[in-house]
């Protein structure tokens, strides 16, 4: 939990350095998902391999044996703060200052090594994991792409862009003009485009690190539910503080309907404020998640084969490079569209909260 | 008998399987509705053709997200 509250500080980090003036500054309190297991099949195992591809790690693996160790930040509530490497771990082999890693989540044991479950619950795992990596990888990559275009505005005035201010530009001025201005309307969408510019951005720059499949790449950002809680957890605020009178109206007391409806209707619409950033999440979380187990099933059928006969194995192996090749692309895609559906609809709500007119604008969800 | 049907690990994770299989109907008959109104609606007014594909996209990740709650109740079944 502490950990995923480190991930929601440094998005936030990340917000605020590429838009100056973010609207909403809070620390999300983000509940994880912790320790999958994997379902436990005979000899190669695909489903736990995929799991351990989509999951949260402490330290990277990289190639073969080769793996990155990164450091591990425990809280414990008896002794304080521990910070080691994680390789001292040696991939859940060996116990270190009283901790041993299991199924990925770091217990307390004690000396002869079996888990102490009650000193487990002690423990506040804050460490630099996987993903956390990855984040700094992306509002790195975000700072250096967004201030050499700031830049390059303020250098290039009045002239037609250049480099990767060309690049940008489109992009930029699609969220502007496609999204923001269409569902927030000509007169109040400014106060957002920073919001909006950032959150479009971050996921975009986040599924497409996780794309890569090698090393400062592969760890699908999005496809963790404690970063996707994260974000739709801030336009669930930016929407909350923005709602004018009409929006709470429409939620507590909707206007023309008879009074022995809002039993039932108060209760649903209440039910919808919290329901709309829950989908968000969910949405950009089982998306990114998907794809990649997807694209690892078709990956792990050449070695599911493989266990039969080799010749099975390489026959395989065409058809099966082929798919996990098609869905990368089709992932390239995803990454786009599920970055434009993420802001999109933040714009929409956001816009829903802040409209006042009296007729009844039709509004999706 | 069902309760037992659900117990059994196995089953469970047929049922998994099923309902995440159910989950996809739903969504591919929306989706395909909605990609087949929409490119017809393009086909006659393609001026508004822009719109038209924002409009899309959006309804097509809305009936997708229903059909990833079904999926990933059943991935939680199956990682429980």
């Amino acid at each position: 939990m502490i950990r995923a509250t480190f991930l929601a500080f440094a998005t936030l980090l990340a917000g605020v350095l590429c838009a100056q003036h973010e609207p909403a500054s809070e620390v999300a309190h983000a509940t994880e998902a912790h320790g999958e297991h994997a379902g436990e099949v005979e000899g190669f195992n695909a489903g736990k391999l995929i799991m351990s591809h989509i999951a949260d790690e402490h330290g990277w693996h990289i190639a073969g044996d080769i793996s990155l160790p990164l450091p591990v930040i425990l809280y414990d509530t008896r002794s304080g703060l521990h910070m080691f490497s994680s390789a001292r771990f040696e991939h859940g082999h060996a116990a270190y200052d009283g901790y041993m890693l299991h199924d990925g989540a770091i217990k307390a044991v004690d000396a002869a090594g079996t888990i102490d479950e009650a000193g487990s619950k002690a423990i506040w795992d804050i460490s630099i994991t996987k993903n956390v990596v990855s984040l700094f990888l992306v509002m790195i990559a975000l700072v250096l792409v967004f201030t050499s275009v700031a830049r390059a505005y303020t250098k290039r005035a009045g002239q037609a862009p250049k480099g990767l201010q060309s690049f940008m530009e489109p992009i930029i001025l699609f969220v502007r003009d496609d999204v923001a201005k269409g569902a927030i309307g000509e007169h109040k969408y400014q106060r957002f485009m920073p919001y909006l510019l950032t959150i479009f951005f971050v996921i975009l720059f986040a599924n497409l690190i996780g794309l890569i499949p090698f090393f400062p790449g592969g760890a699908t950002l999005t496809g963790n539910i404690a970063i996707t809680l994260t974000l739709a957890l801030f336009t669930f605020v930016i929407v909350t503080v923005n709602g004018n009178k009409n929006y709470w109206k429409h939620i507590f007391a909707m206007p023309g309907v008879p009074k022995w409806v809002l039993v039932i209707l108060t209760p649903v619409e209440i039910l919808g404020m919290f329901l709309k950033p829950f989908v968000l999440m969910i949405r950009l979380f089982a998306n990114m998640a998907a794809g990649h187990i997807i694209a690892l099933s078709f990956f792990s059928l050449i070695f599911v084969f493989g266990a039969t006969s080799a010749v099975a194995g390489y026959g395989v192996s065409v058809v099966s490079l082929a798919f996990t090749i098609f869905m990368t692309f089709l992932e390239l895609l995803v990454a786009f569209i599920q970055a434009y559906v993420f802001t999109f609809l933040s714009a929409l709500y956001i816009g829903g909260a802040m409209e006042d007119h009296h007729e009844h604008k039709e509004s999706i969800v | 008998m069902f309760l037992s049907a659900l117990l059994d690990i196995g089953t469970g994770y047929g049922i998994a399987a099923l309902g995440a299989g159910l989950a996809a109907l739903g969504a591919g008959v929306g989706i395909g509705r909605i990609g087949g109104d929409a490119v017809q609606a393009m086909a006659r007014q393609p001026e508004a053709m822009n719109d038209l594909r924002a409009n899309m996209i959006l309804t097509a990740a809305l009936v997708e997200g229903a059909a990833f709650f079904a999926m990933v109740v059943g991935l939680l079944v199956v990682l429980k």
